[in-house]
């Protein structure tokens, strides 16, 4: 059996499984046996990946599976990843890993809890191993409406608000994607032959410039909404700020990067000619996202809003970087979008557990933390540093990377755009540090902090997985920037193949 | 009239029977046993269901007035599983006391509707589609005041019957005008001379409204939400999913083989409806309170969608609208089945009953959830196909603002959708709605729909042997 049909298969007989648990006991215990063998498929994926390369392998995707599905319409059920794919697919695996244990105590209607979670994981991971726009798109569908769920039943604060806007917000950016999709679609393929969804087939032929025009920005946007792009980024602060713990960490730990990884996947690659000629628009933008976020992010006072806004400000740095279009921005995007796949998750992560504790996410409130929760104290610093970009840790890597590439281009817009995103890592340290220095030094401000108890064994699995993953990518970024080189070169091929008729 | 004419017209043959014989047992029947009628209906209407799925060859009869093709019979045969469904769902209201004496009526007029149904599938002249629309529109009008003795259901009944004769003397003076024009009723013969003159196209405008009353598209709809409210509840879902369904049947058919020479002017004409249609629909439908107005409005907006596939003009259009009318009857009677089983049990029927309703009835609001992820076109179930399937007929035509449009309609209907999976999972109650246990009957009904639900999307062999069917039908 091809592995990739595992990445699904997995999920539902977890779900099947949960269905015949009683208790939360049982339910977490399900959906952590289930979600543990995904995380060790994801590294089996990875090993296998890299041995077919190694073996000297060069299709551009491996382990293809290919089923007709609708065969009057073309539409195939077909599956394959590259080494950027494979790179996602082990993120996936290890923030959905960690975020079950995060919702270790989750008392209230465990079961319903685990079933959309794993759902919501079903729809990620499909996204990510399908090359067909027809699965990619339903997965994406699949991936966004467990979350209404999932915020509105177990969210904190307005949390019928934030589930209602986010969603309706995601499917809107979704009925882009549709129109996007679509045209595509009706144009995959010269006139005579049968159209396709297979994004393979599409990359081959070139669609007309006309058509690229109209697509594009409706494709883009349609990634653009679920990757924070400004000025629809309004879902994710309140979004994040509601919904519990393991979602906030599957959501923008991992959700949110499908719409940078579809963003260049499905429109910057399928339709170059109208990107080359549109990104200025959109660099301004992401630009806007990149500084906006951050700045928003040093005036807020509740956690979870402060980490919303920095999520903002660092998934606009992937989007940025995809738009620039050459081969070490692109490789610093995949990267970003990794390690702000787990720093985002460990952020959201350790402030549910110091929420569990304290029982307040406004940082003026609390004070001194490092005395009494030293563990989760000390976690919450690494995390800080790695999302600062700190060297030997993976938000250092990701950043340099996606910096010295927009550096690569030499006119005056995109050194003045690449100039205006990196002023965001200075701004980044202030509100990291300022929220270090409030929330775990200083004096203790309520006296019932000091009979806080430190991080318990499932909590410690759940943040030690993903520091160990940002300080293996912090200090050995090769083997995973070379997996994503080899992928890349194909696409900024094709990218760069085309006549340059931009603005800038 | 020989055997393979009976066997060519098995349904309207064997539906004309099963309600004749509905009627002799009923004559029959001692006062105190009349409730078994019901068991003795719905096993010869499943028999009737499974015979119309035996192979059958085209044919014409009557002198064209009465045409059938594959297509035609897979179209009865959609209508057929839609109506079973609706008869178990319909068992445990039938059952109580007052409608006892009224048991065979509910059967024989629901049958007669949908004989008219049947032969205005497969008509082949304008005089039998219009028989057969009376026919299957004036007993629902009866149905309707089903429940007499409640002033709204006996207003439902007249509005329906005042709007359906309003709505067919104007199909009738489009009819009339297109035998003026071209000479002839049958749809082969003017589909050869139709062209755009003004007098056809004229002619054509009021045929196409008169058949918008049917359908209730947007500006012609006001009628339905007054009636759908005032009607017993089973006969809302017969309304709107077999009603409509067989109405766009039809619709789709004569457009695509009659009037398919003047498909670049009635295309502004749809266009606009569409918008408006799935639009309107939709505002309405965000601030209703009660299930059945809700689920009426949501019906409404449901239909602007079909026009999509009509828009589409291709094979792959009435593929999609066959498709997606089929996927539309499973997933609106999954909703109208768990309206009327608390409906009938508890009374309820507003959104605020439905608080909490998860805590207390599970399985009822996750398929109340799952109807309404279809509808809303939520994958992975299969109303996702469908509107899927629509939209991308409508943009093969190079129809892409209308489909962004279209999924912006879907996404605000989702709202509305939500409101309802938010009262049932999210909303706190004091006192929700009683654990009941549904009967057997009514627990067939809804496994039926909900399977349907899951299956029709996943197996893609099932909108293949509609496209099969649909090849050759444009010409």
């Amino acid at each position: 059996m091809n592995i990739l049909n595992l990445f699904i298969i997995v999920p539902v007989l977890t779900v099947c499984g949960i269905l015949l648990t009683k208790d939360l006991k049982q339910s977490r215990l399900v959906s952590a046996i289930g979600m543990g063998v995904q995380l060790i498929l994801a590294f089996v994926l990875v090993y296998l990946y890299l041995a077919e390369r190694s073996a000297g392998n060069t299709a551009t995707m491996l382990f293809m599976y290919d089923a007709l599905w609708f065969p009057s319409l073309n539409i195939h059920y077909s599956l394959g990843v590259d080494g950027i794919s494979v790179a996602m697919i082990a993120l996936t695996g290890i923030v959905v890993f960690a975020g079950i244990f995060a919702s270790w105590k989750m008392e209230y209607l465990p079961r319903e809890f685990f079933i959309s979670l794993i759902v919501l994981a079903t729809g990620v991971f499909g996204f990510f191993i399908s090359i067909d726009l027809f699965t990619m798109f339903l997965f994406y569908e699949l991936a966004v409406i467990p979350m209404y769920i999932l915020i509105g039943i177990w969210g904190t604060g307005p949390k019928e608000y934030s589930a209602m806007k986010l969603t309706l917000m995601l499917m809107a950016g979704s009925a882009m994607l549709m129109v996007g999709i679509l045209g595509i679609y009706f144009f995959s393929a010269p006139a005579g032959t049968p159209l396709t969804f297979n994004l393979m087939e599409i990359s081959k032929v070139h669609i007309p410039i006309e058509m690229q025009r109209f697509l594009f920005p409706f494709t883009f946007v349609g990634f653009g909404i679920l990757g924070a792009l400004f000025p629809f980024h309004t879902w994710s602060p309140d979004g994040h700020a509601s919904a519990p713990t393991a979602v906030s960490m599957l959501h923008a730990g991992v959700l949110m990067k499908l719409g940078g990884y579809g963003a260049f996947r499905v429109a910057i690659f399928l339709m170059p000619e109208a990107a080359h000629e549109q990104a200025w628009i959109f660099l301004i933008l992401t630009s806007i996202s990149v500084v906006y976020g951050a700045f928003s992010a040093i005036v807020q006072n509740d956690l979870k809003y402060i980490n919303a806004y920095s999520s903002v400000s660092h998934c606009g740095l992937v989007l940025f970087a995809v738009l620039m279009m050459n081969q070490t921005a692109m490789n610093g995007a995949i990267i970003q979008m990794i390690s702000h796949g787990l720093m985002t998750a460990l952020f959201f992560a350790l402030i549910g557990m110091i929420y569990g504790r304290t029982h307040t996410r406004i940082i003026q409130e609390m004070g001194g933390l490092m005395k009494v929760i030293p563990f989760l104290g000390v976690v919450y610093v690494i995390a800080g540093l790695a999302s600062l970009g700190l060297p030997g840790f993976s938000g250092f890597v990701a950043e340099m990377t996606i910096f010295v590439g927009a550096f690569q281009h030499v006119d005056v817009f995109h050194r003045v755009v690449t100039i205006v995103a990196a002023s965001s890592i200075v701004i980044t340290a202030v509100y990291i540090l300022r929220v270090v220095g409030i929330l775990l030094f200083g004096p203790i401000k309520n006296p019932h902090f000091l009979e806080l108890t430190d991080a318990k064994w499932y909590e410690r699995i759940s943040t030690v997985t993903l520091v160990l993953a940002i300080t293996a990518i912090g200090t050995a970024p090769w083997w995973l920037s070379n997996m994503i080189n080899y992928s890349l070169a194909p696409i900024v091929e094709r990218l760069s193949a085309v006549q340059l008729t931009g603005l800038f | 009239m020989n055997f393979s004419d009976i066997l060519t017209m098995r349904h309207e043959l064997l539906l004309t029977l099963i309600a004749l014989v509905v009627l002799i047992i009923d004559l029959n029947l001692h006062n105190r046993d009349k409730h078994l009628i019901i068991p003795i209906t719905l096993s010869l209407f499943f028999i009737h269901t499974v015979v119309g799925f035996l192979p059958s060859v085209p044919s014409i009869l009557f002198g064209g007035m009465y045409h059938t093709t594959p297509l035609l019979i897979t179209m009865k045969n959609i209508l057929n599983v839609g109506v079973l469904i609706i008869l178990f769902q319909s068992v445990t209201w039938l059952k109580k006391e007052e409608n006892r004496e009224k048991i065979s009526e509910y059967f024989i007029l629901l049958f007669s509707t949908l004989i008219g149904m049947y032969f205005m599938i497969s008509s082949g002249d304008f005089l039998m589609f219009y028989l057969g629309l009376e026919l299957a529109t004036i007993p629902i009008a009866a149905l309707a005041a089903y429940t007499h003795h409640e002033s709204k259901s006996a207003e439902a009944g007249i509005k329906l019957i005042l709007s359906s004769a309003l709505s067919s003397g104007i199909l009738l003076f489009g009819i009339s005008l297109i035998y003026g024009a071209t000479g002839s009723i049958y749809f082969d013969s003017i589909a050869k001379v139709y062209a755009n003159t003004p007098m056809q196209v004229l002619s054509f405008i009021f045929f196409f409204t008169g058949m918008a009353f049917k359908i209730s598209l947007v500006p012609f709809h006001l009628w339905t939400a007054d009636v759908y409210e005032g009607a017993p509840i089973n006969v809302t879902s017969y309304l709107s999913v077999i009603s409509k369904g067989a109405a766009a049947f039809i619709l789709v058919i004569l457009m695509f083989t009659v009037f398919n020479t003047i498909a670049p002017i009635y295309n502004h004409i749809l266009y606009l409806i569409a918008v408006l249609t799935m639009t309107v629909g939709n505002l309405f439908a965000l601030r209703q309170k009660n299930m059945k107005r809700f689920l009426a409005f949501s019906s409404i907006s449901q239909a602007g969608f079909i026009l999509l596939g009509i828009l589409g003009g291709n094979i792959m259009g009435m593929t999609a609208v066959v498709y997606f009318v089929l996927v539309y009857i499973f997933s609106n009677l999954g909703a109208f089945g768990v309206v009327s089983a608390i409906s009938t049990v508890t009374g309820k029927e507003t959104m605020d009953d439905y608080d909490g309703l998860y805590s207390t009835n599970p399985k009822l609001s996750l398929l109340m959830m799952l109807s309404l992820f279809s509808l809303a076109g939520i994958p992975p179930v299969a109303g996702f196909f469908g509107k899927f399937f629509l939209f991308a007929s409508a943009a093969s035509a190079g129809y892409y603002w209308l489909v962004f449009i279209a999924v912006l309609n879907a996404t605000i209907s989702l709202y509305y959708y939500l409101l309802v999976v938010k009262a049932m999972f999210i909303n706190k109650n004091e006192k929700p709605l009683a654990y009941f246990k549904s009967d057997l009957a009514t627990r067939v009904g809804l496994v039926l729909s909900c399977l349907g639900i899951f299956v029709l999307g996943f197996w893609s062999q099932i909108y293949e042997i509609i496209n099969s069917l649909t090849f050759g039908v444009i010409h």
